[in-house]
């Protein structure tokens, strides 16, 4: 009898959660973003299940702020999968006035985000939605649980949290309440890669070193899109980057590397000097950011 | 790379917190930004750097100084892969250290060396050895207040030993640490002369964590039937869940429980391809050679070695409801993969905090209290007792109105009749 690696431990664990989930809940979601996370879960949700089809289908929020290349591969794996893409907009949301755009030269859709899913969660009657979220990602994330409970509003209340012990999940629910469901609540940005390396998973080109025109701020490169303003005293320059996560083009950094492979990005990981979030404006804006963006809602 | 998971506790300011920090902020598992966030934060509180601010999260947590909740960590040495719970001291939160301990291989229970051993590091260890962790490492924490003195160590860690002496742990390690300045964390100190073991990371790393697990003794609750809607597979039928316990092979005897049918596996698939071994903790899907009618709940199990079946059980119970317990309390159980309402029939004992024996007949158990306690279940159920597995051992209770956990359940093994 021969022990099962760290990697396959994470991933029978996970295998796990998705089939408690499966099994609990009535009408359950996989949110997809295109994300290497999102991709993860995807495919584990595709493992747990053979020889038959993945139950959940993927609800991506559109935030309309998502790199080309996104959204092509979104499409893309989707139809690969063979699984069933919903998608809901936060531009929708704006237009029916149930969110206000962020003004400013890097304006966030993030707060808007989670109206529209919230919407969505109500309007497709939503009882569970699985998500990427890793507790290593974020200190707010480190208090998560893996079924966690969100009222009507989405709110996350982290004072009354059901404990969650052994590998016994509770599902129970009130009608209108949903739970957030998160596999990878164990992994690390470390695991995620090599697990990506293991199975060899497609991934956006955007994960990769390529040429693109940024604005170089706080020592941060932003990508420029239609979304940014860009001002006369902006150094703009053309450089070959690459993204460590990719949400949305106003609020994801690049950064300058030669990295082509997943081989490459372990290796520049190992030696990395910044966590995933640090690239990320959205939760540099303030020590709590994340903790009150669920709170709202947000995953 | 092996994983180790561990749990910090003790009682409030103990340095748990900024223990977990160093370890961290020693073993160079801290980021750029991370250092930064962290040197930003501690000039608000004008301490020098608050090695405590990094688990914790919350926005109480940080404005009160405090931990509220469980807050896991992931760190990793070129030796081993670490995960972390960093739970509460406070009494209110006793059922978080019990979340935390649920899933542990080992407990670092820290004592403040000017304090003592208290209240709390006396319950702790109670729960530590409840929950079977198997190992336990005493830090004594915060020798550079005590001027490094071998007296007050040896004599907190004498005091440890007698006290957890019957506690059934494999081990019990002891280390003269300071959190604040690093001693005996990651490096090894030479402020304590009188300390000849490793430092506390060390330690971590080269324990061997033993997992008693029976190969003999196979438990895969059912999670879910597959089924593929794909006719070419229309005879495909297995039976999906993680194995908890022991091993399983094609052609093993096996039998389905509390169903009692007996058959024999016919091959065994993981994600879709078959393997000749399935064994804890795989995520696999079982098919057998009968056409039998197996759901969500049952158990397959070795049929040499099967599980009790019953509809009474006796178990000890850690409330964690802020409503106390009462005798005929109806409830949902959980247990593995099977759900079934129960009654509570009787509150045999309740644990006094002081002395950790059981006192008899109490007329409720309150928050935080731990007991025993006899249920009935409205459906039959196939279990082990905890001693034996933890996977079939365990259980939670669920308020049916509120939905909400509210207790941790053990199984225990009737006392033979006297
Ligand atoms: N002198 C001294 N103080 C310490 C040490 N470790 C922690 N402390 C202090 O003890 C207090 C409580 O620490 P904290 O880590 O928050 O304790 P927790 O409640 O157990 O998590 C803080 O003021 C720490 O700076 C130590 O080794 N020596
Ligand atoms: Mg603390």
């Amino acid at each position: 009898m021969s022990l099962l690696s760290h990697l396959e431990r994470l991933e029978a664990e996970a295998i796990f959660i998705l089939r408690e989930t499966a099994a609990q809940f009535e009408r359950p979601v996989l949110m997809f973003s295109g994300g290497k996370d999102s991709i993860i879960l995807a495919h584990l949700a595709a493992k747990a299940f053979r020889p038959a089809l993945s139950p959940f289908p993927y609800l991506h929020i559109d935030t309309g702020h998502n790199f080309p290349e996104t959204l092509a591969f979104r499409d893309r794996f989707t139809a690969q999968m063979g699984a069933k893409l919903i998608v809901r907009l936060v531009e929708d949301s704006i237009r029916l006035g149930r969110a206000v755009e962020e003004k400013g030269k890097f304006p966030s859709r993030n707060r808007q985000q989670a109206v529209t899913l919230v919407d969505a969660i109500a309007e497709l009657k939503l009882d569970a939605c699985i998500g990427g979220g890793r507790r290593d990602e974020e200190k707010a994330r480190a208090k998560e649980r893996i079924f966690s409970v969100r009222d009507e509003f989405g709110g996350w209340e982290p004072r009354l949290q059901r404990p969650e012990l052994w590998n016994l999940l509770n599902g129970r629910i009130h009608v209108g309440e949903n739970v957030r469901v998160f596999p990878l609540s164990n992994w690390t940005e470390l695991d995620v890669w090599q697990y990506i390396r293991a199975e060899r998973l497609p991934l956006p080109e955007l994960y990769f070193a390529h040429q693109r025109a940024c604005i170089v701020r706080d020592g941060l490169l932003f990508p420029i899109s239609p979304f940014v303003r860009i001002d006369p005293e902006d150094d703009v320059r053309r450089t070959q980057v690459r993204f460590r996560t990719v949400g949305d083009m106003t609020c994801t950094a690049a950064f300058p590397s030669d990295v082509r492979d997943v081989d490459g990005i372990i290796d520049e990981l190992r030696a990395s000097p910044v966590t995933e979030r640090g690239s990320r404006l959205d939760d540099q804006r303030s020590e709590a950011a994340m903790e009150d963006r669920k709170r709202e809602g947000y995953f | 790379m092996e994983l180790l998971r561990f749990i910090t506790c003790g009682s409030v300011d103990d340095g748990k917190s900024t223990l977990i920090g160093r370890l961290l902020y020693d073993s160079k598992t801290l980021l750029h930004d991370q250092v930064a966030a962290l040197e930003q934060s501690s000039a608000k509180g004008g301490n020098g750097l608050n090695l405590a601010l990094l688990t914790d999260g919350l926005r109480a947590e940080r404005e009160q100084g405090i931990t509220i909740d469980v807050a896991y960590k992931y760190f990793a040495t070129p030796r081993r892969k670490f995960i972390i719970a960093d739970t509460p001291g406070h009494v209110q939160y006793t059922r978080n250290m019990v979340t935390g301990a649920s899933t542990a291989d080992l407990a670092v229970l820290l004592v403040d060396a000017a304090q003592g051993v208290q209240e709390q590091t006396r319950r702790h260890a109670y729960l530590a050895s409840l929950l079977r962790i198997p190992h336990v490492v005493l830090a004594v924490n915060k020798m550079d207040a005590v001027d490094w003195s071998q007296d007050v160590y040896h004599r907190i860690r004498d005091e440890f030993l007698a006290l957890t002496r019957a506690s059934g742990f494999s081990e019990v390690h002891a280390i003269p640490v300071s959190a604040l300045l690093g001693d005996n964390v990651v490096e090894a100190s030479t402020r304590t002369p009188y300390y000849d073991g490793p430092p506390l990371l060390r330690y971590l790393e080269d324990l061997e964590v033993d997992r008693p697990s029976d190969p003999e003794r196979g438990r895969l609750p059912v999670q879910l039937v597959l089924r593929p809607s794909d006719p070419a597979l229309q005879d495909y039928r297995a039976y999906a869940g993680q194995v908890t316990s022991g091993a399983f092979r094609p052609g093993d005897a096996v039998v389905v429980l509390p169903s009692n049918i007996h058959t024999t596996i016919a091959g065994i698939d993981r994600y879709g391809e078959p393997v000749t071994e399935a064994f804890a903790p795989m995520s696999v899907a079982i098919r057998l050679r009968d056409d039998v009618d197996v759901g969500r709940g049952e158990v397959i199990a070795s049929a040499k070695r099967p599980l009790r079946v019953g509809q009474e059980l006796r178990a000890r119970l850690c409330w964690m409801a802020e409503r106390p317990l009462v005798p005929r309390a109806r409830l949902l159980l959980r247990h593995a993969t099977a759900a079934s309402p129960a009654i509570v029939t009787a509150i045999e004992s309740v644990v006094d905090v002081h002395s950790f024996t059981d006192q008899p007949a109490p007329a409720q158990l309150a928050l935080n209290e731990i007991g025993k306690v006899r249920i009935k279940t409205a459906r039959t159920l196939a279990f082990d007792t905890y001693a034996e597995e933890r996977g079939t051992g365990a259980f939670v209770l669920v308020d049916e109105a509120s939905n909400g956990t509210v207790a941790a359940g053990l199984i225990i093994a009737e006392e033979p009749a006297t």
